[in-house]
């Protein structure tokens, strides 16, 4: 794909010029050589390789909130998506966090003879099946416990989803095997990886003969939903698992024991701008009896992002996101930051974890995932 | 059919592990030919990416080797190694490749025999688990 075919796929000539962009963007508020109004600038006067060899072009969160804003409907995201990819075949690919770690393991996991051993975490408490209608796609929770060096608390997700899934009775399939989803590769250029990562998963989705595919984690979620249909093919209802809870919500199926707890609710930017999925996580928080939800100043569209994407360029001004985010929180009174996403946890809590002058204030609040809190409020069924 | 060789990637922390290799080598001591060393500083400074990049190239295994902790140049190399180790294993065994594959020594200056024994003992289990699932894409490449 040239740089004419982006311009004319994700509509940059209509860009009216009007700033929306760069005055909306999260990076732009610290980073001052940071501008997508810019790098759409540049990409219209035909300066490919000042877009391709500019350090910032992996700054961009693909957060959506410039898309959102936009008069003109330049899909900002989509741009630098391919232009990373342009970026990616001239041997770009941004300053990758923890040296490469998760890129690499990305890499490795598309070897057809790999073996994982991916599910070690699983006990007896949980009840899963090899034959059953719905699958549960784990994600990369069995590679974080290891990769980071601060408590990261995401094969907990996994492990209160799977408490929730059999408190409905439902004995879900996981996958022994099962790749990453590529999301990070995709957002990173390397889409050669993404696509075999995607043949990979439909092949074994498809051999397992399963109707649903519930997630825990949004960036799984909506790789499936919105850039597996333009490589793989999966006949599965995709669900998200705030989606799945408040759905059982409706009908009264669930049953909470009073927990009392002032909560607020970040939107992560998967979940909350790329796939509109707003009200169902705040939907289950309100049914739990003793929680209050307050919502912070930035919510819902507007909210602020955990500060990286892709585990790329995650540098001081991440960091100064992350501190304003918490502070956010901290302001409304909350004892507790819910989010939905694993890796806004994790983005959050190495912002507590790493502290110095120069990132912000320190700030202290308990993050929890929304199944967490779920998992913990559910009455026992008799 | 050839037998299997393994390639092993040796991360070597200079003062040490690195020497004791260069002394097994001018004191004529017989060992396997597999092990490609890599001279790092200190076995402190090696990071799981060192470790995945060598996988991804094809090793068959990989050893980190440095200083025992009473001998380290920077007061606390071999604590980092050890916590970082602990980690990388975790990250290994979940990927599915054997424990064997992976080993943490700490080797000083003097020991050289230690360090010879060291790859015969690696290169011998190897040989018994057999190439790497990630070698296949590499097989054109010959020890």
């Amino acid at each position: 794909m040239t740089l004419d075919d982006i311009i004319k796929e994700t509509n940059t000539f209509y860009c009216l010029e009007c700033g929306k962009c760069s005055s909306i963007c999260p990076i732009s508020r610290y980073n001052p050589a940071y501008s997508p109004r810019v790098m759409v600038e540049h990409a219209l006067l035909g300066l490919e390789d000042d877009l391709v060899y500019n350090r910032e072009l992996f700054s961009c969160l693909t957060c959506y909130a410039c898309q959102l804003k936009c008069p003109s409907d330049v899909n900002y995201p989509l741009f630098i998506q391919k232009m990373r990819a342009i970026a990616s075949n001239n041997g770009e690919h941004g300053e990758c966090a923890h040296s490469g770690t998760l890129q690499s393991l990305t890499r490795l996991v598309t070897n057809p003879a790999v073996k994982q051993r991916r599910l070690e975490w699983l006990s007896d408490e949980f009840r899963t099946s090899d034959r059953s209608d719905v699958l549960f796609f784990v994600g990369c929770a069995p590679y974080f416990e290891h990769i980071f060096d601060f408590e990261t608390k995401s094969i907990d997700i996994v492990k209160a989803s799977l408490k929730i899934l059999n408190y409905f009775g439902i004995e879900p399939v996981l996958l022994p095997n099962e790749r990453c989803c590529g999301h990070d590769m995709l957002w990173t250029g390397d889409v050669e990886t993404f696509r075999r990562l995607a043949e990979h998963n439909a092949a074994l989705i498809s051999e397992s003969g399963v109707k649903k595919i519930i997630f825990s984690c949004p960036e799984c979620y909506q790789t499936f939903k919105e850039n597996y249909p333009n490589y793989v093919k999966i006949d599965c209802e995709l669900q998200h698992i705030s989606e799945f809870l408040s759905e059982a919500i409706e009908k009264d199926e669930l049953s909470f024991k009073e927990t009392k707890r002032k909560v607020t609710y970040h939107d992560p930017c998967r979940l909350g701008r790329h796939m509109g999925i707003y009200e169902p996580p705040r939907k289950v928080l309100e049914a739990i009896p003793g929680i209050e939800l307050v919502e912070m100043k930035h919510s819902k569209e507007e909210s602020l992002c955990c500060g990286t994407s892709a585990f790329t360029n995650c540098d001081l001004y991440s960091k100064q996101i992350r501190v304003e985010r918490l502070l956010e929180a901290k302001d409304t009174g909350a004892e507790t930051l819910i989010t939905s996403c694993p890796k806004c946890q994790i983005h959050f809590r190495c912002a507590m974890v790493n502290k110095g002058e120069e990132k912000g204030p320190d700030v202290e609040i308990e993050v929890m995932d929304m199944v967490n809190l779920v998992a913990n409020a559910l009455e026992e069924k008799n | 059919m050839n037998e299997f060789e393994p390639v092993i990637i040796a991360f070597c922390c200079n003062w040490c592990t690195y020497a004791a290799a260069d002394i097994a080598g001018t004191s004529r001591i017989q060992y396997p030919h597999n092990v490609s060393i890599v001279r790092v500083m200190c076995s402190g400074m090696v990071d799981p990416i060192y470790v995945l990049r060598a996988f991804e190239g094809g090793a068959d295994g990989v050893i980190i080797a440095g200083c025992s902790y009473v001998d380290c140049h920077y007061i606390n190399g071999p604590v980092k190694c050890d916590a970082m180790f602990e980690r990388l294993k975790g990250i290994v065994h979940t990927l599915g490749l054997e424990d064997e594959r992976l080993r943490r020594e700490m080797i000083s200056t003097s020991e050289s025999i230690v360090f010879a024994h060291v790859v015969e003992e690696m290169v011998g289990q190897l040989k018994k688990v057999g190439p790497s699932p990630f070698r296949k894409v590499r097989e054109d490449i010959t020890v």
